[in-house]
């Protein structure tokens, strides 16, 4: 029987490699003889960085976003305005928000109520978020849910529950994106688009 | 083989890094999946909604495969409501009902059929919430009826009076007349009368059809009935 072509520690690194979102077989093939071709300059930092990771990243006992520190940096940076609370459905979406130069602080659900997926209140992080909006230093609270049937769902059962609250509850504004042309837009951002118009 | 047909978006389960499997009430092929490939992406995602109604098209090589499924948006029924808990919750509860209750790939479409008018209610902000309530309460009445279990409620079936229908036999699911029912009222179902709906009576109505959906199909196959129901439901009686 003819020895392997691929050695079982290459074979190895590109099985693990294969199991992260983008990358299929053959772009994990591509990766990895990218590393092996770079040799240990680029392989050990990165060995450093995933062990570092594995090590101290743990989600953030307050907010839940990921982090080296517990509470994380976010939730203990005084620049940022603790009257503010945006609810967002997982870490990535506060990363898109941290793009809007957005200086209040966070929640995160950990996902949304779905009838498919059996997901109900209990499996996410909603009490937490009650609890933190009933402060008294806490005024408003952001519901940025995507734009979809769960997403909202989860944003009117979340207004319901802090309705005793006394914080004001607003949600982001759906429609037409910036540089959107309305004949490419689909019916479906149109219609709400219409629907949320306001005075100009 | 491959078909094309009309169908309302119960559901989408992510499949992949790019690709979902939709889940679909269709009219001439009852509930039924697909894999749609690309699904996931920014133009496919706003399609997938539950509630939007989508021409169809799928193809397997065999009957009996899971087979791909090309969409395309007829009506964006989940836009028109998302910002309206009640009309949104209704939305939920009527594609959770279809997705549990309906078995798979066994056709009727009346229940289809049926579903138009109530979503068409939900997308009109002119129509109150009772009597959408009541549009979703025959559409249960219909789901019951599609599967068999259909209640009679057209006579009573102690005096065989057509008039003065109150209440429901939990055991034959026959309407019983108000001196029909004499001293065993306490005991049977309230019968609303959905002609002219008010709340306390749309809350009766699912009370019954809850209460047949359970023994009837969710019981014997292990399941409840659906939360987003339970919400709705929550959400009405407040």
């Amino acid at each position: 029987m003819a020895a392997p072509v691929i050695s079982p520690e290459i074979d190895g690194l590109i099985q693990l490699l294969a199991k992260l979102p983008g990358l299929g077989p053959r772009s994990a093939r591509r990766a990895t003889l990218h590393l092996l071709k770079k040799g240990p300059s680029a392989m050990e930092p990165l060995a450093r960085a995933l062990t570092e990771a594995a090590r101290n990243i743990k989600p953030c006992g307050v907010c839940g976003n990921l982090d080296t520190v517990d509470p994380c940096h976010i939730c203990t940076d005084p620049r940022r305005d603790p009257a503010i609370l945006c609810v967002v459905e997982e870490v990535a979406d506060l990363w898109a928000l941290e793009r809007a130069a957005y200086k209040g602080r966070y929640h995160i659900l950990g996902g949304v109520l779905s009838a498919l997926d059996g997901v109900g209140p209990d499996d996410l992080n909603i009490a937490s978020l009650i609890d933190r909006a009933s402060r008294p230093e806490v005024s408003e609270v952001i519901l940025a849910m995507n734009a979809t049937v769960d997403g909202q769902t989860t944003a009117h059962y979340i207004t319901d529950r802090l309705k005793d609250a006394g914080v004001t509850v607003t949600s982001l504004a759906h429609g037409v994106p910036m540089g959107g042309e309305l004949d490419y837009l689909d019916d479906g951002t149109l219609t709400t688009a219409l629907r949320a118009r306001r005075p100009f | 083989m491959e078909w094309t047909d009309e169908a309302l978006v119960l559901g989408a389960a992510k499949h992949g890094e790019s690709s979902v499997i939709v889940e679909l009430l269709t009219r001439s092929h009852g509930r039924h999946k697909g894999l749609v490939r690309g699904g996931s992406g920014g133009r496919m995602r706003g399609v997938m909604q539950a509630g939007n109604r989508v021409a169809v098209t799928w193809r397997g090589r065999l009957a009996e495969h899971l087979g791909t499924a090309t969409l395309e948006l007829i009506d964006a029924n989940a836009a028109s409501v998302l910002s309206d808990p009640t009309r949104l919750l209704a939305l939920a509860s009527l594609c959770a009902v279809a997705s549990t209750a309906l078995p798979e790939r066994e056709a009727h479409p009346e229940v289809f059929l049926g579903a138009l008018p109530v979503i068409a209610l939900l997308r009109d902000d002119a129509t109150d919430i009772t009597h959408i309530a009541a549009a979703l309460v025959y559409w249960e009445l219909g789901v019951l009826g599609a599967l068999g279990y259909g209640l009679d409620l057209t006579s009573c079936a102690v005096t065989g009076q057509t008039d003065d229908l109150a209440y429901v036999s939990p055991r034959t699911g026959r309407a019983v007349s108000r001196a029909g029912a004499g001293e065993y009222a306490e005991r049977l179902l309230k019968l609303p009368v959905l002609t002219d709906p008010t709340p306390d009576g749309m809350l009766a109505g699912f009370d019954l059809t809850g209460y047949f959906l359970e023994r009837s199909i969710y019981v014997p196959n292990r399941m409840r009935l659906p939360p987003a129901r339970d919400r709705f439901l929550a959400l009405l009686r407040r």
